[in-house]
């Protein structure tokens, strides 16, 4: 079997197309209560299942498992351990923080769920698995999840 | 050997421009509820699932990754397919193909679209079969279908007032729809003096962005017959692509949709459409659309349904049947819009519609899903198995 590749004298012209646009994604009734206690009341609230009763953070409108609606909020206290991380030391458009950075998974106490999240406050050389953690809110807040700053390691 | 497949469920949100009340998973989770609902099922019955989004009207890529959870099926056979408006028909032939090879008991086919999130994504693209050559313009749905309404204006004699014509038909049709986006009370003058995009279209005569959902589940003969004594038989089911408007030079009005159907009445053994086929759900994104889609499913010859507009006989109760749901130019959640045909023609078939439904027995329906610039996809519907 032999492979032709097509003949070209000149340089290939490659078309540049703009494709650009913005998206406003909704997060829902649920989405909105759970984005509005972290700004209006720097509260981390998950959502308990009347089937499995796991607790979902960020909260869902239905459990995975059980497919039903789930309708009892909890209230957590936002702390909790890393159950996984990485540091970030490579630089690429639209990422959001200057390198090197940490992010990872955060299960909260109480929670069933991991919420996935900076880290900060921390030696990048020493983070755990395992480790405590708590939130630090940003003072502005804007309906976000990025209101929470990051995780910092709790006492 | 293919086993005789049937729906054995129907479900669909209610159809609004706008639900910043859910998120994408939400409302699809919505369609499924009633789909179960519908078939008295729950998600552990279903075994496979397909799921249908037109990813870039979206605005989420690899959605599935968010809307598996949402519907309660981890760990269940599925993946995720987008052929533009046709995606929905596409979910629903490779559901169609799964359920028909009786490897699965029930099959749940899923498609949505929230275009509240990111119309001006799909305002750009729609008309280009090449990124370069097409792509540049920009030929968009709008531009696509008014330079065909004009080839079609130009070629039949008819005028934009029986355009406007086609349009109040959708509009009084889906009046009667509840779960239609689109429900205006128009009139003749109301159209004709509704804003210009690009003649003969005006934002009347065009589909609306949508967010909506619609599901269906499919099961194999032996499982349909035990879930429900109203099945819905899938007689036929066919995907026909073109390869968008560059290959449409000969005849612009024209889509693949005379040639998909002529396959599928040929192997059904239809031979007198009008007469054989007493319902229609078929996807027209304009109002003009809908007449050259009427010829091309054989209801009239060519260039002539503007006169069965001018006679009034196209309507719930009339002679002609012809998208009794209001169709697409009242509603269009545009990836998902051919299940919401689907869904209109099962309940159609069932006798369920309410107050849009056909008088008389349905024996046969035909949806259809369109795209690009003239892909099509045809399903046929049957009481009788």
């Amino acid at each position: 079997m032999s492979h032709h590749l097509p003949e070209i004298s000149d340089e290939p012209v490659i078309a540049e197309v703009i494709a650009h646009t913005n998206f406003l994604v909704s997060t829902g009734a649920t989405g909105t209560r759970f984005l509005k206690e972290i700004r209006d009341n720097k509260k981390i609230m998950g959502l308990k299942c009347p089937g499995c009763s796991k607790v979902h953070v960020p909260p869902r409108l239905h459990c995975p498992t059980c497919f039903v609606k789930m309708t009892e909020w909890v209230e957590l206290s936002g702390k909790g351990s890393l159950t996984s991380y990485t540091v970030v030391r490579y630089q690429e458009p639209y990422m959001p923080k200057e390198p090197p950075y940490a992010y990872g998974v955060i299960q909260m106490d109480g929670a069933d769920t991991g919420l996935a999240h900076f880290l900060g406050e921390v030696d990048l050389d020493k983070i755990k698995i395992g480790m405590r953690l708590e939130p630090v809110f940003k003072e502005e807040r804007e309906g976000s999840i990025l209101d929470i700053d990051y995780f910092k390691p709790s006492s | 050997m293919a086993e005789r497949i049937a729906i054995v469920g129907v479900g669909q949100t209610i159809h609004k421009s706008r639900r910043p009340d859910v998120t994408t998973a939400e409302l699809c989770a919505e369609a499924v509820e009633a789909a179960l609902a519908d078939a008295q099922m729950t998600m552990k019955d279903i075994d496979h699932v397909v799921l249908g989004s037109f990813e870039v009207a979206d605005g989420y890529f690899n959605p599935d990754k968010w809307i598996i959870p949402e519907i309660g099926a981890v760990g269940k056979a599925g993946f995720e397919i987008q052929n533009v408006g046709t995606t929905g028909g596409v979910t629903a032939a490779a559901s169609f193909n799964l359920a028909a090879t009786g490897m699965f008991d029930a099959v749940l086919c899923l498609a949505w679209q929230k275009m509240d999130e990111a119309a001006g994504a799909f305002s750009r693209g729609g008309g280009g079969a090449n990124e370069y050559w097409m792509g540049q313009f920009p030929m968009s749905p709008i531009t696509n279908f008014a330079r065909r309404a004009y080839s079609y204006i130009d070629r039949s004699g008819c005028t934009e007032e029986h355009i406007a014509m086609v349009r109040v038909k959708q509009d009084q049709c889906a009046m009667k729809n509840p779960c239609a986006q689109l429900r205006l009370g128009l009139t003749i003058e109301k159209v004709m003096n509704d804003v210009l995009l690009a003649w003969p279209i005006r934002r009347l005569h065009m589909c609306p962005t949508t967010a909506g959902a619609a599901a269906v589940i499919v099961c194999p003969e032996a499982r349909a017959k035990k879930v429900t004594d109203k099945p819905v038989w899938v007689e036929d089911w066919f995907t026909c692509h073109q390869g968008g408007a560059l290959t449409m030079a000969e005849d612009p009005t024209a889509s693949t949709l005379r040639y998909a159907c002529d396959v599928v009445y040929k192997r059904c053994g239809i031979t007198n459409p009008l007469k054989e086929i007493q319902a229609w759900e078929v996807y027209e994104p304009a109002s003009p659309a809908e007449l050259r889609w009427m010829e091309e499913v054989g209801i009239c010859d060519d260039y002539t349904a503007w006169k069965l507009f001018e006679q009034g006989k196209v309507g719930i109760d009339k002679e002609i049947p012809f998208n009794p749901s209001g169709g697409v130019t009242a509603t269009n959640p545009i990836g998902c819009t051919p299940v919401v045909r689907l869904v209109e023609a099962a309940l159609q078939v069932r006798g369920d519609a309410g107050e849009h439904q056909i008088p008389g027995k349905i024996e046969r329906a035909l949806a259809t899903g369109y795209g690009g610039q003239g892909e099509n996809v045809i399903m046929m519907l049957r009481k009788t198995a």
